[in-house]
């Protein structure tokens, strides 16, 4: 567990430094929705209770708007601590929060295929992926009488590059 | 005596630009400094420099975020700004890059700007999410060690020298508000708006780099010299729950949902916005809301630069104020602005 030890703090999440005063879990806009707030989670790498803070829904809930490392005293970094966390349970396959992962995962597989975002077939392989084919089915058409969505999406022309730094960030 | 007077100086904090700005300690610094400490860096380089940016709408502009990207360059075109866009920019991976890999999040927004570089231009980015990955990347390229290592991953040349400002930036601060004041030909009188920053403009402070992250005020006084007025609020930076809108629905709706009912509490019609993915969230979602919550959600959302063009004269139909979820046109007339 030590090695976890180092390379968080590597990351630059100083965690030994929190004293717990809990400013991180009373700024979180997510924090209603969580099993463990920002702090707990904090005090759960202080106790090395690793796989409580990997198998947690929070790092997964998290939204990354940074409020609690602006105003944290002690410069501990809860974000980048959430950060951290989810990636890592991502490698491990400890993932309480499937939904999240599969957007993610979706997301940055079209960007690997286009080099942009095409909304509708991110909307449709999410839906078909995660099981909900009807999921804001009524947003679709209400995006396209706006001219908001392209159907037919373009990849970029640099496209065989893109994909050559992909593989090299794989590795 | 020196002391109260010394301790007076260093614990004073101005509550608001408009006050510091009024101020005798402003005259005095000015006096002492030759203004050059009050000056913007960005204001100085202005002067000198033609404006002239490499523009990075990123994905939600040319779709999702339609009007942002037409708004846009509609006030750019009125201020004489040339927007270039990066040719064959990739998507900068957003929020999904960032969840899942550190380092792939640095290198996607690293090859647009090592594109910008090409172009010898200082880059733009309008929307908030894409400002953050490049400012991002941009931090890490000047650390020469770690460029070396960017640079191998992308196969492409960077040196740094170039800087990327959020679109808020370049108009409030760059442009300035004096230059867009001349030009409004329809003042907002009578709009009561809240304008909202969410998270990425103003945070990580070490990142963007620009405004406070607890209380910013930039788009605050852009709006009060259009003639608006803008109302205090609580809820500037709080998160509208981003990313979560798609996988966590429920979240979002619950999150966005209870700052649009501060709106109301806060005595605004609308609220101002510089995010396209924050607009998605509080505008298109309104009807699930009212459902959800059992209470009438009708809140217009702007862009800030929707809110400028139409003081500049432009049609609304050019800003594409027609194309919101939650109708904008009815506050708009009953103020007779259109």
């Amino acid at each position: 567990m030590n090695k976890f030890r180092n390379r968080i703090m590597e990351a630059g999440v100083d965690f030994p430094a929190c004293y717990q005063c809990g400013k991180c879990t009373a700024g979180c806009p997510v924090a209603f929705a969580m099993d463990y707030g920002p702090r707990q989670i904090v005090r759960f790498l202080q106790l090395g209770m690793w796989e409580e803070a990997f198998s947690s829904h929070s790092i997964w809930l998290c939204t990354a708007c940074d409020t609690c490392s602006t105003r944290c005293p002690r410069g501990v970094n809860p974000a980048q601590m959430m950060d951290w966390l989810r990636v890592e349970a991502g490698r491990q396959g400890i993932v309480a929060e499937p939904k999240v992962k599969i957007f993610n995962d979706t997301f940055l597989k079209l960007v690997e295929k286009y080099g942009r975002v095409p909304e509708v077939e991110l909307v449709i392989r999410y839906n078909l992926r995660s099981g909900q084919v009807f999921k804001d089915a009524r947003l679709g058409p209400a995006m396209l009488r706006r001219g908001k969505l392209h159907l037919i999406p373009r990849r970029i022309r640099g496209i065989g590059s893109l994909r050559q730094v992909f593989k090299r960030v794989k590795q | 005596m020196m002391l109260i007077l010394s301790s007076l100086v260093l614990n004073y904090r101005p509550s608001s630009i408009a006050e510091l700005e009024n101020t005798a300690y402003k005259r005095i610094f000015d006096f002492i400094t030759d203004g050059a400490v009050w000056q913007h860096e960005g204001q100085q380089k202005g002067l000198e420099k033609q404006m002239k940016f490499a523009y990075f709408p990123g994905c939600s502009l040319n779709t999702t975020g339609l009007e942002y990207g037409w708004s846009t360059r509609a006030v750019a075109t009125a201020l004489d700004i040339t927007l270039q866009e990066i040719p064959d920019w990739n998507c900068c991976g957003a929020s999904s890059a960032h969840w899942t890999d550190d380092w792939l999040s640095l290198v996607l927004p690293a090859r647009n700007l090592a594109l910008a570089e090409q172009m010898g231009l200082d880059v733009v980015a309008p929307c908030a999410g894409c400002f953050s990955r490049l400012r991002a990347a941009e931090s890490v390229i000047r650390q020469p060690d770690r460029r070396a290592e960017l640079q191998e991953a992308l196969g492409m040349p960077l040196n740094g020298e170039i800087k990327t400002c959020s679109l808020l930036d370049l108009l409030a601060n760059r442009v300035g508000i004096p230059a867009i004041q001349n030009k409004v030909v329809k003042p907002l009188t009578g709009l009561r708006l809240v304008c909202y920053y969410g998270c990425l403009l103003v945070r990580p402070p070490g990142i963007t780099g620009f405004d406070d992250p607890e209380n910013p005020q930039s788009m605050d006084q852009l709006m009060k010299a259009l003639g608006a007025a803008v109302l205090d609020w609580p809820c500037k930076t709080e998160c509208c729950g981003g990313n979560l809108a798609t996988p966590r629905t429920d979240l979002t709706l619950q999150i966005s949902g209870n700052l649009l009912k501060t709106v109301y509490a806060a005595g605004a019609e609308a609220v101002v916005t510089a995010c396209p993915l924050c607009m998605i969230n509080l505008d298109a979602r309104q009807k699930e809301m009212t459902k959800r919550f059992g209470r009438l959600f009708q809140v217009p959302v702007f862009y800030f630069t929707e809110l400028i063009g139409l003081s500049m004269g432009f049609a609304p139909e050019t800003l594409g104020l027609n194309r919101h979820f939650t109708d904008t046109l009815p506050l708009l007339s009953g103020q007779a602005l259109i």
